[in-house]
């Protein structure tokens, strides 16, 4: 995803000369490319994550459209009151891009394990959250978020994340997007959770369990009456996400879903509201915390037995 | 390039009105912040007399010269310097901090023309200001951007943030003020967290730094004055040493008056002690 992130961001760069990159000094051989092609549109303003989110903002309302990159909680959590006060308020041309969505950054730990941002930064007014759930997904939203006036925080995963999309796929900012047709559960997910969604419906093949996976990749505005429609269709709804259990993609659907009066079995697979346990590899972490194909399997093989 | 300014006479009377002002908004709205904008009158008197490039009636003109009011508690001053100059009418300044308002007691950039940017959380500003002066370079602009700041929010991590990218940056066009007023939210500076050596910080990170009596309209004019050359593209800062509620002498160097809302008898004897004033 972030390899996608760089190319789409370099190729929207070279066209429009008022799109800038703000790094908060991270971004090692990751940005080089950007900086050797577009050098007058990169800035690194040092590790200075409130002094990034201000200077964005300064940036966006002298008339550019400016991208922050750095890792999860650092331009988000660190400078949240320059995010809503300095960005947000003046609905300032500044989309905020984060690595290491969930617990990408695995054995690197707690600091970097952004799993609390989604529910924050969706509260905001003005912003749009963005968490796609592979490379083609960020590749066709990229050119939507830089064409979206205000605020936009994008929030990506690593690098090496394979497609999952059909490469015919239309993926549209604000809609939900299919990754795979299905009759008795409806997975939606968030961000880098659609592969293992993707994996879990595989599994549940055999267990006669006909599986839809969505992508929700745009939190904020969520699409309601997409989803609401969607679930109604559905005995069972689960929403999947790389994050704390509170506020997140469950969250912003089940208020959705409850107000509308569309009441599947529904449960939140994600993690629970406390500090991930273990150290290791993202992989063997989503293991640990129980946010991987199997257990999403084993949730939706619970649920299905109540509800039919 | 202040031939075309006003005498200094001229802006002692814009500085006189923006207390009187001043005074009626605070205590109408039942505010309170007098002694904070009391403090940096004269420096909005110079800026908004004589320095800022900006159009009362065509408050977006692209090129005119951006203006943060980083210690965004000073609102009812910077409001009503703007009514002075013709932003919005005066009868607006009613409108300030009272139920059914359309004027927050920090300074808004919604709905308020001639405001750019929004304050109110200390430590903000200057950020935004060196995004702005970059800005203005990147798309080689000639307007300039001034950011004036508390003395407390030089408590503020991300003040200093902002204070080391601005000369590595060299952004010659912008200019900061410190309102060194000598006493912050709960008491003296040098009591709760020393400044001092202010300057000689301010000079360490890069910029060109002077201080100045910030009541005194000469010395600020000639420390504003965009077109005094600077060595090596350097920001500037000014230190305008001031006095906290400075005009009313009952208010002067008083903590209690960052909070008081003038009533009664205090307001009649501000109001006559500002009217005698020069």
């Amino acid at each position: 995803m972030r390899t996608a992130f760089v190319r789409a961001l370099m190729k929207a760069a070279c066209e429009n000369p008022r799109i800038l990159l703000l790094t908060g000094d991270l971004g090692f051989a990751v940005l080089d490319e950007f900086r050797a092609n577009c050098p007058r549109q990169f800035y690194n303003v040092g590790v200075a994550e409130q002094n990034l989110a201000g200077v964005a903002a300064g940036l966006a309302l002298s008339g550019h459209i400016v991208f922050t990159y750095s890792i999860g909680n650092f331009p988000t959590l660190r400078c949240l009151e320059q995010v809503r006060n300095d960005i947000c308020y003046h609905q300032a041309d500044v989309k905020i891009v984060t690595v290491g969505g969930g617990l990408a950054y695995g054995s690197l730990g707690m600091s970097h394990f952004a799993t609390e941002d989604l529910a924050i930064l969706r509260a905001l007014p003005e912003l749009t959250v963005v968490a796609p759930g592979d490379p083609i997904e960020v590749e066709q939203l990229m050119p939507q978020i830089v064409a979206r006036p205000g605020p936009v925080y994008l929030r990506l995963g690593r690098a090496g994340e394979q497609p999952v999309h059909d490469p015919a796929t239309v993926v549209e900012l604000g809609r939900p997007t299919r990754a795979r047709a299905g009759s008795d559960v409806l997975l939606l997910t968030a961000g880098g959770m659609l592969p293992v969604a993707l994996e879990a419906a595989r599994q549940l093949e055999p267990d006669g369990i006909s599986t839809a996976v969505v992508s929700v990749h745009t939190l904020k505005p969520l699409d309601g009456d997409a989803i609401c429609a969607l679930a109604a269709r559905f005995r069972v709804v689960v929403t999947c996400e790389e994050h704390t259990a509170l506020g997140g993609l469950g969250g912003a659907v089940a208020e959705v879903l409850l107000e509308a009066g569309v009441t599947p079995t529904f449960r939140r697979f994600a993690l629970a509201p406390a500090f991930p346990a273990g150290v290791g590899s993202q992989e063997y972490l989503r293991t640990a915390n129980r946010v991987d194909a199997p257990a999403l399997r084993a949730l939706v093989l619970s649920l299905s037995a109540r509800s039919g | 390039m202040l031939g075309s300014a006003p005498p200094t006479g001229e802006l002692r009377q814009l500085a006189k009105e923006i207390r009187l002002v001043s005074l009626r908004t605070i205590a109408r709205g039942n505010s309170s912040h007098i002694g904070t904008v009391f403090s940096c009158v004269e420096t909005l008197a110079c800026l908004y007399g004589a320095i800022l490039r900006v159009r009362p009636a065509e408050p977006d003109w692209p090129d005119r010269d951006r203006f943060v009011m980083s210690k965004g508690h000073g609102a009812a001053g910077l409001y009503a310097t703007l009514a002075l100059r013709g932003f919005f009418p005066r009868e607006r300044l009613d409108e300030f901090c009272v139920d059914g308002g359309s004027l927050y007691g920090h300074v808004t950039h919604r709905g308020v023309p001639g405001v750019d940017v929004s304050t109110g959380a200390l430590g903000h500003g200057l950020a935004v200001a060196v995004g702005l002066a970059a800005g203005a370079l990147r798309l080689r602009a000639a307007w300039r951007v001034f950011a004036l700041l508390s003395d407390g929010e030089c408590d503020e991590g991300s003040t200093w943030e902002a204070a080391l990218l601005a000369p590595a940056w060299k952004l010659s066009n912008l200019t900061a003020i410190v309102d060194y007023n000598k006493i912050q939210s709960l008491g003296r500076v040098e009591e709760v967290v020393p400044l001092e050596p202010l300057a000689d910080k301010w000079r360490a990170f890069g910029w060109d730094t002077r201080e100045v009596d910030g009541h005194d309209i000469a010395a600020l004019l000639e420390a504003l004055d965009p077109a005094r050359s600077l060595p090596g593209q350097r920001a500037r800062c000014i230190i305008a040493h001031t006095v906290k509620g400075k005009g009313v002498s009952f208010m002067e160097d008083d903590l209690l008056w960052h909070y008081r809302t003038p009533k009664g008898e205090e307001y009649q004897r501000a109001l006559a002690e500002l009217e005698r004033g020069a």
